[in-house]
């Protein structure tokens, strides 16, 4: 029983993480319409920042998540100004083909300038250091990112669904023309979506190097899971992927811990099959 | 009247079969020009990957159902071939065809309950099939594994499929597959499926209320998409020697699949060998005059190759013909409307 929660938490505080990754895609992909498969690679390049700013400025993870969304807030902007823009009104694949191709690029050019080697940042505020709970065990990085994730999440959906900002988006969400001529500048809102949802995802990975190693692949994965997350939440429903993040999270923990590691994927991607199957726009989407 | 017979005896469509029939005259020849090594496995892989595309096409483009999972129908039927020869120590033909009806099973098991599903909701639960697929066959042992299978080194010759001295079997093998997977497909597009699929694609509602069955077009349509695939993937085994889950069922297998048909114009006869014979070149041309410069250049110029291509010319490099032959005929409409008015 002990070792179910245990197994649970560990789940769940990794659910959180893929919850602010899958938030990012949520929020893209909700107002435009627009699968971003360069999100994972953001994420990637946004640990990488990370960690050099630890390692060659000793600037610690927690501090450095602020350069790091900022950081990916400006290559989400000129991601949209220079590819998106042009894709926008046409099908959606044009949109994913070439956000392949600049998944591929940011790939390859981590892959060139820092070699493929994994990189990992040690002695870190948070480190190796953990926290028990009777006997429970739960892994201070794992537990911080996990609360910063709840909080950047909260943050954003209060920012959607309370803000004039985030009127802004709904109505150009739910028709582009119509909020228009309402007088809502809807170039900017793309724009600052965009960023947004690039911030979302640089804010995890500036937190990730404090427990994660850092290399050109970890992205990849990541990015499938936020995929997946999105989809199983529903249309650009912000709870929908927060939920869907924590289901996928703790799916993984137990198929992992239960059955053999190389199953746990089968699990996960299985679950969206699933989920799917019952609904197939999604848990909160119709 | 004769100004207008003449502009009628070279039509599109004759012209279509023109340049069909020098095509399919002047592949065969090319061995007898190229003696480049490298040359010919350029060459052979743009064969390949136009069957390929093809393959996916009839799904993707002629269909609309844009999947992203042909990469395990391609590896089901690299699995097939390679198993009737490294597992069972035959020759590959009977696991050709076992994986071709596999390939297509599996597509229509696992496709019915992904067409419930649309737009990007289908396209990842295909990302989905593929991880699951790639990890499945990762711990599968009797197919060998993550160790995959390796060939051993038997006789050359059709029997084995598989030739040692030089590439030019292999090219003519993969030319027959070519012209086999682009003749099934132009047979289709005058054919009455053919356009069940388009109306599917164009409005799927609409075709059913005209009483098309669209769940078994679409099924159709990907069974032999799949089937196709398959046997494009058996070839590719026979030519790499080698096979391995994460080789042939992966992610990236898939986009290629999308990639060149999209890149050359998708839904068109000819956009998969366009695409093919444009980003094959690129990609091996890159790979060897940069591959060797600290890894990754050739693929940093090739993802911005895709976007610029995918941005700049999003119907298809095919899309630039039709500009072409817009243009043309406004000038020679012009021309005409010019004389008319001269002489009333």
């Amino acid at each position: 029983m002990e070792t179910f929660v245990q197994v649970l938490i560990d789940g769940l505080l990794s659910g959180m993480v893929y919850a602010l990754v899958a938030a990012g895609l949520c929020l893209i992909w909700g107002v435009m319409d627009v699968i971003n498969f360069a999100h994972g690679e953001y994420l990637m390049v946004s640990m990488y920042v990370s960690y050099w700013l630890g390692f060659l400025a000793n600037v610690d993870p927690l501090v450095s998540i602020i350069a790091s969304g900022v950081f990916i807030f400006i290559i989400g902007v000129l991601t949209y100004k220079l590819i998106i823009k042009y894709t926008i009104g046409r099908p959606g694949l044009v949109a994913l083909l070439a956000t392949f191709g600049l998944a591929m690029f940011l790939k390859n050019v981590c892959m060139n300038r820092f070699s493929p080697n994994f990189l990992i940042l040690s002695n870190t505020w948070l480190g190796d250091k953990t926290f028990h709970a009777g006997n429970l065990i739960f892994p201070i990085p794992q537990l911080v990112a996990g609360i910063l994730a709840l909080v950047v999440v909260g943050l954003v959906y209060a920012l959607v669904s309370a803000t004039r900002f985030g009127w802004a988006v709904q109505a150009t969400a739910m028709d582009r023309e119509a909020a228009e001529l309402m007088g809502i500048n809807t170039e900017r809102v793309y724009v600052l979506i965009f960023g947004l949802g690039g911030a979302c995802v640089g804010i995890a990975g500036g937190i990730m190097p404090s427990y994660l190693a850092v290399h050109p692949e970890v992205g990849s994965m990541f990015g499938l899971i936020a995929f997946v997350c999105v989809a199983m939440g529903g249309f650009g429903s912000i709870p929908g992927a927060f939920l869907a993040g924590l289901l996928v999270g703790v799916v993984e923990a137990l198929a992992g811990f239960y059955t053999a590691p190389v199953f746990k994927y089968i699990a996960v991607f299985g679950l969206y099959l699933a989920v799917v199957s019952l609904r197939p726009k999604g848990i909160f989407g119709w | 009247m004769v100004k207008a017979l003449k502009e009628k005896s070279l039509s599109g469509k004759d012209a279509a079969w023109l340049g069909f029939i020098v095509v399919l005259l002047v592949l065969p020849l090319i061995p007898a020009f190229v003696s480049n090594s490298f040359r010919m496995h350029v060459m052979i892989l743009i064969l390949l990957f136009a069957s390929m595309a093809q393959a996916w096409n009839i799904i993707g483009g002629y269909c609309g159902q844009v999947s992203f999972g042909h990469s395990v129908f391609f590896g089901i039927g690299a699995y097939g071939a390679g198993m009737a020869v490294v597992t069972y120590g035959g020759t590959p033909w009977p696991g050709i065809l076992i994986g071709m009806f596999a390939a297509a099973a599996v597509a229509i098991v696992i496709s019915y309950p992904c067409f419930k599903l649309s737009g990007h909701y289908f396209a990842i639960a295909t990302f989905a099939i593929v991880e699951i697929f790639n990890r499945g066959f990762l711990v599968w042992d009797w197919i060998g594994g993550a160790l995959g299978l390796d060939y051993p080194m038997i006789k050359e010759g059709l029997n084995n499929l598989m030739w040692h001295n030089s590439k030019i079997g292999y090219y003519y093998c993969a030319l027959v597959i070519f012209i086999v997977i682009f003749g099934v497909v132009r047979w289709l597009e005058g054919h009455r499926f053919g356009y069940y699929m388009r109306a599917v694609r164009e409005g799927q509602e609409t075709a059913e209320s005209l009483g098309v069955n669209s769940t078994a077009i679409k099924l159709t349509a990907m069974a032999l998409s799949a089937a196709m695939a398959a046997l494009c993937g058996a070839f590719f085994v026979q030519y790499n020697l080698r096979v391995d889950p994460p080789m042939v069922m992966s992610l990236d297998t898939s986009m290629k699949f999308v990639l060149v048909t999209i890149l050359g114009g998708s839904g068109t006869l000819v956009g998969p060998l366009l695409g093919a014979a444009v980003l094959i070149p690129l990609q091996e041309y890159t790979r060897a005059f940069w591959g060797g410069l600290g890894g990754g250049v050739d693929l940093i110029i090739f993802g911005l190759l895709i976007i610029i291509m995918v941005v700049k010319q999003p119907a298809g490099i095919i899309g630039i013909f039709f500009y072409l032959k817009k243009q043309f005929t406004k000038r020679k409409r012009l021309v005409k409307g010019v004389e008319h008015n001269g002489a009333p």
